[in-house]
C-alpha cells in the first residue's frame, strides 16, 4: 500500500473491500446444494457450478432440476396449501413478519452472497436489493393481516410457480414470494441458474423461521427446470425475464386455466427537456442505464434530449461517464461490477456492434477493466436512428442510445415507438409539461425527475409486451387472489353460418330490415358481400354480414382513430352512457319483442338499461390512488383505459351479454370492436341506431357479426390490439390465449355465466391497466 | 483552463436567470456522492491530512481575545500531535489558513510570523452584511491593511431575495476592487437564500463580479454547510470555468463538525470537480471543531487504539 505522503501526491481512492469472509465459509461449508422442498434440502443430483462473474471462479454447485424435482416440490406446496390458506390473515402476517426480520438480521450476509453471484456492485446490493426486498416482506406481511377486510371473499389462486431472472435475485424472489405467501398461496420457485445462491440462503432462512414445511419450496435449475414448472399441475404461474420466454410461457400455458401474471423486457424511454436540471438529468442516467450494469428491465435505455439541450447534455453525460468506476463488485468504491455471465457479456457486444454497424457512434468510458471475469465499459450510443437493431433490441448492458426530439409531441413520438412499454423517465422543470407526457407515455410506471425509484407500496409493471399484471402494493396482492366467480354455464351452440338462402323458412312479411357491420360509426356492408340467415326454430329472421377479417382490420383501425374518447372527462362518458340507456329505455318495448319472438329472455332490455346506468355511475368514480411511498414523493396509481380492446360476446344473452362487457369497456375510456352473439346478432346490431342518437363518437363501439371464433382468432392476432375478451368454450379461449402470445396483449377469457349479475368492480379492473407516476417533490 | 486569477466579466443574466436545479435530484445525488466512494486505511488517512491542509481554522466568536487568537494560530501551526505526525511519516503539516474577524488579523499574522500560513478575514459587515457599502468597504481596506492576505466577504442576502442583480453585481465587484492583491472569498449565506436557484444565481452573480471563491456560510445562519448546497455551487463553479476558463475555489464553512464530513466534501469536490480541486488553492473547508476530531481518528490509525482529545492540544 502506499505511503500516506504518496497518497497526498495522487489523491487516490485505493481500494475499499468488502469483507466476504462470512459467506465464503458458508459455501465452502454447503459445497453442493440440493432443493428446497418440503422443508428440507434434497441430496444433490446432477449439479452445475454457480460462477462468480467477476472471476469467473465458481462459488458453488447447486442441482439441475428434473421434472421429477418440480413434481415433488409441486406435491409438496399442494399438501401444505390447505393448511397455509386456512391460516387466519394475522397467523401469515406473523409468518411473513418473521421472514422480514430475520432477511434484516442477515442484511450484509444477503449483500455480499448477492454481489459474489450476480457480479453488482456491494453497495447497490447493501443500498438497495436488500433493503427492497425486506421492505418488500414487511409490507406484505401487513397485507396478509389486513386481507379479511380489504379482499372480502377472495381466496389464493392455491399453488404457484414462479420463474425468477437473474438481474436482482434475492429482491425479484422478495417480489414474488412475499404476496403470494400474504394471500394464502404456497409457492415453487425456481431462480435463475446464474443467480441461485441468495434463493438457496433464503430457503435457509425459511427454515431458521420454521415456515412450515412445503410453504416455500425452491428448485434450481435452467431453462428446462423452468418449463416443467410451467407445465406442472400449478394454479399460477408468475414469471420476470424476456420478453421471448414470456411468450413461450404464454402459450404454454393458454387453454390451461392457470393464472398469469409476466414481468418482461423494455426499451425505456429516458426524455430529457430543455427545461430540466441537466446535472439531474445526467445523474438519472447514471441512476438508469449504468446502474446493475444495465441489467435492468426497466432501465432508461433509449435517451431522448431535446434538440436545443442535447448537445450540452451529452457533453455533461460524457464528462460523467469518465467518473465511473468499474471493476471488483465488493469493493465500495465500485460503481459498476460484473456482467452476470459471460454468455451475456457476449450478447452485449453482439448487439452493440450491430448498433455501430448499423451507423451508430460508441462514446466509452476509458476505464482499465480488471483483466479476468466479465465486464464491459459503460457508454453511450449517439446517432442511432429509430430501426438501428440498439434502438430496439434490449441490451441488457451499461450502454443507452442517445437521440433527439424537436417538440414534446415528437418526444412522445419516439417515446412510444417501441414494442415494449414498461416504463419512462420524464425530466422537466415544467410539472404541467412533465404531467402531460407521464399521461402519453405508454408505460406502466413512469419517473418524473427520477428513474429506477422502487416502494413495495406501488405497483410495479408494464405494458404492451413489457407484460402485464402489477407487483407491488394492492394491485400487486390482487394478482394473487381469485375473486368469488360465478358459476359458468353451458354455452349455446351457435351453429353453422351459412351464406346460401334458406328456402324453406320465409321471413316475416313488412319491409326487409338489414343489419349491416356498424364500424367508426356507420353501417357498413361485409367485405365479403356475403351474409348469412339467421334462424329461430327453422325460422329465418333476418339476415346478417358475415364479417371477415378485413372487416376487423376496418374496425380496429376506425377504433384507434376514436382515441379521443379515452380523454374526455369519465363525466362526459357517463352522459353519453346515460343516453344510451334513456334512448333504449325509448324502444324498450321493441327490443324485447325482437328478443321475445328469438327466444330470449324480454328482460335483458330492463338489465342492459339498467347496466348503462351502473356504469354510467362508475364512469366518474373508478379512482386511482396514491400510494404510500417515498417521503416527499406523490405516487399516483392510475387507471387507464388499455386502447382498443376486442371483445367476443357469449351466444346467450345476446343483447345482455353485448352490454355487460362492452359497457364497463367503454366507460373506462376504451373503444371496442365487438362479436355478438352469431345465433342472435342483431340483438347487438339494432343498438348501433341507439348509440347513433345517443352522442356516441363513431368508433367507440364497432360491431362485426359473424364467425365468433374466427373473428376471434383475428383480434388476438392483431398486432394494434391491446386486450382481447373472449366468452365462449374452452377451446377458442385456448386459441385466444395462445394467438394473443405475439404482441402479449392481456387476455380475459371467462365461461358463459348468468348475466343478470354480471357486472361490478371486477370489470372495470379487467377493462383498465394501471400507471403509476412517481413525482418527487422539495424546494 | 487558466491559473489566472478570476477578473469577473461584465454581468450576464443569461448564463443563470433560466436555471434548473431539482432540489430531490439534488438531494438524491448529495446522498450518493458518500454511499458511493468509501476511503480506508492510509488512504483515509492521507485525505484526513489533505482536509488539514485545506482548513480554514477558524474563530469567529464574540469573546475572542488577541491570547485566544493566538492559542488557534499554534494549533494551525502544529494541527498535529509530533507521534501523529511521525506515525504518518509526515512533516511540515499546517491548516490552509486561519480566519479571523477584522481586529484579530493582526494577532494572527504576529502568532503566524515565519510561517506561509496566510490569515483571512472576515469583512463586510459579518455576518449579517447589513452596513452601508462604503463602511464596508473599508472594513475591507482595513483588513487588508491588517495583513489579511485572504478576505471573506458577505452578500446582501436581500438582493438575492429581491432579484437584483445588478446591486448584488456592483456590490460583490466593489468588495473585489478593495480587496486589492487579497483573495475574495464570497460567502452566499445560503441558510439565508433557502433555494437552490437561488444558490446557483447568487454563485453566478458572485463569480461574474470576480469572486476568487464562493463560500456557503457565516456559520451564523440556522443552517449552513450542506452537501446539496454545495453540490449547487460546485457545479455553478464547473460552469463558470466552461465559460470563462477560469478556475474558482469553493469553501464550506459552519456545521462540519466530524472527520467523516471532512472525507464527504472532499469526495465532492474530487467526484464533481477532480484532484486540482482538492488543493487549498481552490478548496477550503472552513471548521472550528472538525480538526480536533480529525486528529482523534488520525491518532487512531497510527496506533490502533481510540483516542482522546484531552490528549491533544486544543485550538
Amino acid at each position: 500500500m502506499p505511503t500516506v505522503k504518496e497518497i497526498l501526491e495522487t489523491m487516490d481512492y485505493g481500494p475499499a473491500p468488502e469483507a466476504s469472509g462470512e459467506v465464503t465459509a458458508w459455501l465452502a461449508a454447503r459445497g453442493r446444494f440440493g432443493h428446497f422442498i418440503n422443508g428440507a434440502f434434497t441430496k444433490p443430483g446432477e449439479t452445475f457450478a454457480a460462477d462468480n462473474p467477476a472471476t469467473g471462479e465458481p462459488l458453488a454447485e447447486v442441482t439441475q432440476g428434473t421434472e421429477d424435482d418440480i413434481t415433488a416440490a409441486v406435491k409438496a406446496a399442494r399438501k401444505a396449501l390447505p393448511k397455509w390458506a386456512g391460516l387466519s390473515g394475522h397467523e401469515r402476517a406473523q409468518w411473513l413478519y418473521a421472514i422480514a426480520r430475520h432477511l434484516q438480521k442477515r442484511e450484509r450476509f444477503l449483500s455480499v452472497l448477492e454481489t459474489l453471484d450476480n457480479g453488482k456492485p456491494i453497495r447497490e446490493s447493501r443500498d438497495v436489493d436488500v433493503p427492497l426486498a425486506i421492505r418488500h416482506f414487511y409490507h406484505h406481511a401487513g397485507w396478509a393481516e389486513l386481507i379479511e377486510d380489504e379482499f372480502p371473499g377472495h381466496a389464493p389462486h392455491g399453488v404457484c410457480g414462479q420463474i425468477i431472472p437473474w438481474n436482482f435475485p434475492l429482491l425479484m424472489l422478495a417480489w414474488k414470494v412475499a404476496p403470494a405467501l400474504a394471500a394464502g398461496n404456497t409457492v415453487v420457485l425456481k431462480p435463475a441458474e446464474y443467480t441461485p445462491l441468495t434463493a438457496l440462503a433464503f430457503a435457509e432462512i425459511c427454515a431458521e423461521v420454521g415456515l412450515p414445511k412445503g410453504v416455500v419450496n425452491i428448485v434450481t435449475g435452467d431453462g428446462r427446470t423452468g418449463a416443467a414448472l410451467v407445465a406442472a399441475e400449478v394454479d399460477k404461474i408468475a414469471f420476470t425475464g424476456s420478453t421471448e420466454v414470456g411468450r413461450l410461457i404464454r402459450r404454454a400455458t393458454a387453454g390451461s386455466g392457470k393464472a398469469l401474471t409476466l414481468e418482461l423486457g423494455g426499451k425505456s424511454p429516458f426524455i430529457v427537456f430543455a427545461d430540466a436540471d441537466l446535472d439531474a438529468a445526467v445523474e438519472g442516467v447514471v441512476d438508469a442505464i449504468w446502474f446493475n450494469q444495465g441489467q435492468v428491465c426497466c432501465a432508461g435505455s433509449r435517451i431522448l434530449a431535446a434538440e436545443s439541450v442535447a448537445e450540452d447534455f451529452t457533453r455533461r453525460l460524457t464528462a460523467r461517464l469518465a467518473k465511473l468506476r468499474v471493476g471488483e463488485p465488493l469493493d465500495k468504491c465500485t460503481d459498476m461490477g460484473a456482467i452476470v455471465h459471460p454468455v451475456q457479456l457476449a450478447r452485449i457486444h453482439d448487439l452493440i456492434s450491430a448498433g455501430e454497424a448499423a451507423g451508430a457512434r460508441l462514446i466509452q468510458a476509458e476505464c482499465q477493466l480488471p483483466p479476468k471475469g466479465s465486464f464491459y465499459a459503460p457508454g453511450i450510443l449517439l446517432d442511432a436512428h429509430p430501426a438501428n437493431p440498439a434502438m430496439v433490441e434490449e441490451i441488457f448492458g451499461p450502454v443507452a442510445t442517445l437521440s433527439t426530439f424537436r417538440t414534446p409531441d415528437e418526444a412522445v413520438e419516439l417515446a412510444n415507438n417501441t414494442r415494449y412499454g414498461l416504463s419512462a423517465s420524464i425530466w422537466s422543470e415544467n410539472l404541467t409539461l412533465a404531467m402531460d407526457i407521464a399521461t402519453k407515455v405508454k408505460a406502466g410506471v413512469v419517473w418524473i425527475n427520477a428513474t429506477n425509484v422502487f416502494d413495495a407500496a406501488a405497483g410495479f409493471g408494464g405494458m404492451r409486451e413489457s407484460g402485464f399484471g402489477r407487483e407491488g402494493g394492492r394491485e400487486g396482492m390482487a394478482a394473487y387472489l381469485r375473486r368469488p366467480g360465478p358459476k359458468a354455464q353451458p354455452e349455446a351452440a351457435a351453429g353453422r353460418l351459412d351464406a346460401a338462402p334458406q328456402t324453406g323458412s320465409p321471413a316475416a312479411p313488412g319491409i326487409d330490415r338489414t343489419a349491416k357491420l356498424y364500424i367508426g360509426g356507420k353501417q357498413s356492408r361485409p367485405d365479403s358481400g356475403y351474409s348469412y340467415a339467421v334462424t329461430y326454430k327453422g325460422r329465418e329472421i333476418g339476415l346478417a354480414p358475415l364479417g371477415n377479417r378485413k372487416d376487423i382490420r376496418n374496425a380496429v383501425e376506425a377504433a384507434h382513430k376514436a382515441s379521443g374518447w379515452g380523454k374526455v372527462t369519465g363525466h362526459n362518458r357517463a352522459q353519453v352512457l346515460y343516453y344510451i340507456a334513456e334512448n333504449l329505455a325509448a324502444r324498450q318495448a321493441e327490443f324485447e319483442a325482437r328478443l321475445h319472438d328469438t327466444g330470449h329472455s324480454p328482460k335483458e332490455v330492463a338489465a342492459t338499461i339498467r347496466r348503462a346506468f351502473y356504469y354510467a355511475a362508475w364512469a366518474d368514480k373508478f379512482d386511482g390512488a396514491v400510494k404510500s411511498t417515498k417521503t416527499r414523493n406523490v405516487t399516483v396509481a392510475m387507471n387507464e383505459p388499455w386502447g382498443v380492446i376486442g371483445i367476443a360476446c357469449p351466444d346467450a344473452a345476446p343483447l345482455l351479454g353485448f352490454a355487460s362487457l362492452v359497457l364497463p369497456a367503454i366507460a373506462m375510456g376504451n373503444r371496442v370492436v365487438a362479436i355478438p352473439a352469431a345465433s342472435m346478432p342483431f340483438a347487438a346490431t339494432d343498438l348501433y341506431q341507439v348509440f347513433d342518437t345517443s352522442d356516441l363518437p363513431g368508433g367507440v363501439v364497432n360491431i362485426v357479426t359473424g364467425p365468433r371464433d374466427e373473428l376471434a382468432k383475428t383480434l388476438a392476432q392483431h398486432d394494434d390490439v391491446a386486450a382481447m375478451w373472449y366468452c365462449g368454450g374452452s377451446e377458442g379461449a385456448a386459441m385466444v390465449e395462445a394467438e394473443s402470445a405475439a404482441n402479449l396483449k392481456a387476455t380475459w377469457t371467462l365461461p358463459n355465466r348468468d348475466w343478470s349479475a354480471a357486472q361490478g368492480r371486477e370489470f372495470l379492473d379487467r377493462a383498465s391497466q394501471i400507471k403509476t407516476i412517481w413525482v418527487p417533490y422539495g424546494e | 483552463m487558466s491559473t489566472d486569477r478570476n477578473p469577473g466579466v461584465p454581468l450576464d443574466l443569461s448564463w443563470f436567470d433560466r436555471i434548473a436545479v431539482n432540489t430531490p435530484a439534488t438531494e438524491a445525488r448529495a446522498a450518493q456522492l458518500t454511499t458511493r466512494r468509501s476511503l480506508k486505511k492510509n488512504y483515509q488517512a492521507a485525505w484526513l491530512v489533505n482536509a488539514i491542509h485545506c482548513m480554514d481554522l477558524t474563530t469567529l466568536a464574540g469573546d475572542d481575545t488577541e491570547d485566544r487568537v493566538a492559542r488557534l494560530c499554534a494549533k494551525a501551526r502544529a494541527p498535529l500531535a509530533d507521534h501523529i505526525l511521525a506515525g504518518l511519516g509526515l512533516d511540515g503539516v499546517t491548516t490552509g489558513a486561519v480566519c479571523v474577524y477584522p481586529t484579530m488579523v493582526a494577532a494572527a499574522v504576529r502568532a503566524l510570523e515565519g510561517t506561509s500560513i496566510p490569515v483571512a478575514s472576515v469583512a463586510t459587515g459579518f455576518p449579517a452584511g447589513l452596513m452601508p457599502l462604503d463602511l464596508r468597504l473599508a472594513e475591507i481596506r482595513y483588513a487588508v491593511d491588517q495583513g489579511a492576505q485572504e478576505i471573506d466577504i458577505v452578500i446582501t442576502r436581500a438582493h438575492v431575495l429581491r432579484a437584483d442583480w445588478q446591486a448584488l453585481y456592483d456590490e460583490i465587484a466593489a468588495m473585489r476592487e478593495a480587496c486589492g492583491a487579497a483573495h475574495m472569498k464570497a460567502i452566499l449565506a445560503t441558510g439565508d437564500l433557502k433555494t437552490l436557484r437561488n444558490v446557483y444565481k447568487a454563485s453566478m452573480v458572485a463569480m461574474q463580479a470576480g469572486a476568487d471563491f464562493i463560500k456557503t456560510s457565516t456559520g451564523k445562519e440556522g443552517v449552513n454547510a450542506t452537501l446539496p448546497v454545495s453540490l449547487t455551487m460546485v457545479r455553478a463553479l464547473r460552469d463558470y470555468g466552461a465559460r470563462t476558463g477560469y478556475r474558482i475555489g469553493f469553501k464550506p464553512a459552519g456545521g462540519m463538525k466530524t472527520a467523516k464530513d471532512a472525507l464527504a466534501w472532499q469526495i465532492l469536490m474530487k467526484e464533481e470537480m477532480g484532484t486540482d480541486w482538492l488543493r487549498p488553492d481552490l478548496f477550503r473547508l472552513g471548521a472550528s471543531s472538525m480538526l480536533a476530531d480529525i486528529e482523534r481518528q488520525l491518532e487512531h490509525h497510527v496506533t490502533g487504539r481510540y483516542a482522546s482529545s484531552s490528549r491533544h492540544a486544543i485550538a
